[in-house]
């Protein structure tokens, strides 16, 4: 029943996709709004068939209707409901059922929120948005089919693969990524839609900006809840090993960091047009290389836990977008030529620039690394792998040039700048990045890159702080209010400028919590009898018990130990490791204990399985790396404050002029936007 | 500035960027490609790889394997039909190593011929085996969880 419900809806939102492509494609170059107006009716029902699709899909996951294909792999009784819900994504099917319902719900969004603006686009970007689709909703009808009717229908499933029903991080890393890596198939629908209309200007980059920077945000903060996934998860005590999966989300986000930048150029400067479009392109192409990356099985990981078909059907679609859009820039080459050219090579715009050369340096190192295994192995049959040294060589410098720019670019000025005023801006955040330095100097550290690390997130702190307090001293001035209200206006009046800041201060936290955990992590390994203790830095370890437990879909062989502050204990830690039946390997789950400094992990690593006499221990002290997650959620924070819709306003057209006459912070472009011209 | 020279200056700034970007990432792969060798691979490149990071993959020679859990150093054979290779770590071997299951030994070749691994990971099948029967970790753990009460 449930079976032929899914496989019905699938097969009516394929068709309705594809119905969508011909109409908006017909309407956008005969610019016919009734054709239009059905590709945008069109969006609409392939919405309301993917939402009863994943309907119907949890439903059969909730009730164990093992009849459906999907569920009988996945699906377990004995499985906590909690991860039988999220077991949507668990596997390969179900991962693009849930991702062909975001593309259904983005596109739906996208056309509601325009059904009265962009019309030259719009069509366009329904096509294109759909055309995604036909790829997704075709792969559900064929090859990676979730509903397929299972008879007799088994009485009891496998469950999910084990590491994915091990913690609750599961529910927020996939759907994170999923929200980032799909909503960020709407620039691309609009540089599309730019290009085949023709309507080159600025009007599909104002138009995406919120769907720019909103993907962006799921994206960051999916990568920062994988790395804390698997840190919770795999036992090794680390956050980030460039696996080539990890590689492959974190890809698209540095293209579509650098796109969130080189896009104010174009917006104020009238630059880089092709580059933009290129960036958002490249985006959306490694997003797809992503997901082929992690699904297709290609890779030795523990992310690829599926193999088959899927591999060349996505290559194929890659390079057909891949050719077709390049094919689009150069038809439309003529109409991309920047009316603006750079005026100072000390100025806001070279930063910009600079800043997307470091991207664009940073996405090749990784790509590279990423892919030369495969390339290598292609070639000669030689199989190699490329190690985590290869990336923290190549990119430790490019970030640090990065962060030291994040704090340079906001307090340039467009066009050019005097020497009088780089001093006047500059003198104190130089001032505090050198006395930084020095303290930490002091302090006895001798490392060069923390050293480095902390004397640049100093600088930029400070500019950060310094933009803060010029802009509510300008509020202050024009409004006459407190510095807090100044402030709370501040940040509603130009929440998409002071919101990149406070991301900037997340990555700043973050960087120098990866500096810090990267040069003074330590770890001892020990075989310890019950009553015995191991001492690690402040911390003394001592061994309880061993138990085991039966709990109802898993096995766990569990560790009791006491820590203790020389005399005093101060807490206990439980580090396990579960057995589910579907895996003949146990899946670690180490404990953790942090306080604002630092966390003590202990992995269970072997033990006594007769008389749990003894086990053996691997504990790690890892420094700074609470702050990490403290870094995501405050990146997180400034992006939400930077899409959130500003306040509405009718102001005189010269308002830019005025403000710059004030020395007022420039507004941020929305405010410019909502100037009727 | 005319123009041209900011164009000129922005050019030699975007190429020296590039040049060292470049050489970053040549002199990063050629230190740290890692090989992945079979035993009679890397017995065939002998003192080529002396000191230079490997993977070898093979496995475990039934009755090779000396772990002691008190000092944690393990020894064991990996071989590939052909070759034996000795493997000595520090370190608890992970859960699911036994004698003749596949492995993936992370280090570097020494010049007396045995293998200095850091990283011992068991070559696992994505294909979910239900385990045997009496081989379940209720079974085979049965004692520990009888502690407990």
């Amino acid at each position: 029943m449930l079976s032929a419900i899914g496989t019905g809806v699938t097969i009516a939102a394929l068709l309705g996709a594809v119905f969508v492509v011909i109409t908006g494609m017909l309407g956008g170059f005969r610019q016919s709004e009734s054709l239009a107006r059905l590709a945008r009716g069109g969006v609409y029902f392939v919405l309301v068939c993917m939402t009863i699709a994943m309907i119907t899909m949890e439903t059969a996951l909730l009730t164990h209707d093992f009849s459906v294909d999907y569920v009988s792999h996945v699906g377990s009784r004995e499985t906590p409901s909690y991860y039988t819900a999220i077991s949507l994504w668990s596997s390969l099917d179900g991962s693009i059922l849930f991702w062909g319902w975001i593309l259904a719900a983005y596109a739906a969004l996208v056309a509601f929120v325009n059904r009265h603006r962009n019309e030259r686009l719009m069509p366009f970007v329904n096509a294109t948005m759909m055309l995604v689709g036909v790829f997704f909703f075709g792969l559900m009808v064929g090859p990676a089919s979730p509903f397929g009717l299972v008879s007799p229908a088994p009485a009891n499933g496998p469950g999910p693969n084990p590491l994915l029903q091990n913690h609750p991080l599961m529910g927020l890393h996939p759907p994170m990524l999923y929200f980032g890596y799909v909503g960020l198939t709407v620039p691309f629908a609009f540089s599309i839609a730019a290009l085949l209309s023709g309507k080159l200007d600025d009007s599909w980059i104002r138009a995406t900006r919120r769907w720019t920077i909103a993907p962006w945000a799921f994206l960051s903060v999916g990568i920062v809840a994988g790395a804390w996934w698997s840190y919770e998860v795999l036992g090794w005590g680390g956050y980030w090993a460039w696996d080539p999966v990890e590689n492959a989300s974190f890809l698209p986000w540095l293209t579509a960091t650098a796109f969130l930048h080189s896009v104010m150029v174009q917006e104020r400067r009238g630059m880089m047009k092709t580059w933009n479009l290129s960036l958002v392109i490249g985006t959306f192409l490694l997003t797809l290389f992503g997901t082929f990356l992690t699904r297709s099985g290609i890779l030795d990981s523990v992310h690829a836990f599926t193999e088959g078909v899927i591999g060349p059907i996505f290559l194929a679609f890659i390079a057909f977008l891949a050719v077709t859009s390049l094919a689009l820039i150069a038809w439309r080459s003529d109409r991309l030529h920047a009316p603006g050219s750079l005026d100072g090579v000390v100025s806001r715009e070279s930063a910009f620039i600079m800043n997307n050369l470091l991207f664009a340096a940073f996405t090749f190192t990784v790509l590279l690394g990423t892919t030369f295994p495969l390339v290598v192995e292609a070639f000669n049959g030689q199989r190699i792998s490329v190690g985590p040294p290869y990336f923290n060589m190549v990119t430790a410098p490019l970030g640090l040039a990065l962060l030291f720019l994040m704090g340079v670019g906001p307090a340039l000025p467009w066009r050019r700048t005097s020497a009088e005023n780089m001093k006047r801006v500059f003198w104190l955040p130089v001032a505090i990045g050198l006395g930084v330095f020095v303290i930490a100097w002091v302090a006895g550290i001798r490392r060069v890159y923390p050293l480095v690390t902390f004397a640049f997130a100093g600088f930029v702190m400070t500019t950060i702080f310094e933009e803060f307090r010029k802009g509510v001293r300008a509020r202050q001035r024009i409004s006459g209010t407190g510095p807090v209200q100044a402030l709370g206006q501040l940040l509603r009046r130009s929440h998409r400028r002071y919101g990149g800041y406070i991301v900037h201060a997340g990555i700043v936290v973050i960087v120098v919590a990866l500096s810090i955990s990267a040069a003074w992590r330590f770890e001892r390994e020990a075989t310890l009898d019950v009553g015995e203790r191991l001492q690690i830095g402040d911390y003394g370890v001592q061994l309880e018990r061993v138990w085991g437990d039966q709990e109802p879909q898993r096995f766990v062989v569990g560790s009791s130990f006491s820590i203790w502050d020389g005399d005093r204990q101060i807490g206990t830690m439980e580090p396990r490791m579960n057995y589910y039946p579907a895996s003949e390997q146990p899946i670690a789950t180490p404990a953790v204990r942090s306080n604002p400094r630092e966390d003590l992990y202990l992995t269970l690593m072997a033990f006594d399985n007769q008389q749990g006499a003894y086990a053996t221990v691997r504990a790690i002290v890892n420094p700074g790396v609470p702050w990490l997650w403290v870094g995501g959620m405050i990146i997180a924070i400034g992006a939400v404050l930077s899409i959130l819709p500003g306040p509405k306003r009718t102001r005189p057209t010269n308002v830019m002029t005025l403000h710059e006459q004030l020395e007022e912070p420039e507004p941020a472009p929305e405010e410019l936007e909502a100037v009727p011209a | 500035m005319a123009v041209k020279a900011r164009r000129a200056w922005m050019g030699l700034g975007l190429l020296a960027i590039a040049g060292a970007v470049t050489l970053l990432i040549a002199g990063g792969l050629k230190e740290n490609v890692v090989f992945f060798l079979t035993p009679s691979e890397l017995e065939a490149k002998g003192a080529s790889v002396y000191d230079r990071p490997v993977r070898l993959g093979g496995q475990v020679v039934p009755e090779s394997k000396t772990w002691d859990a008190q000092t944690r150093d393990l020894r064991f054979m990996v071989t590939d039909g052909t070759v034996e290779i000795p493997v000595h770590s520090v370190g608890a071997p992970p859960a699911m190593f036994e004698e003749g299951i596949g492995v993936v030994v992370e280090g570097r070749l020494g010049s007396d011929g045995v293998f200095q691994s850091d990283n011992v990971m068991v070559k696992h099948s994505n294909e979910y085996k239900p385990p045997h029967e009496d081989k379940t970790p209720a079974k085979m753990f049965e004692s520990l969880v009888e502690r407990e009460e």
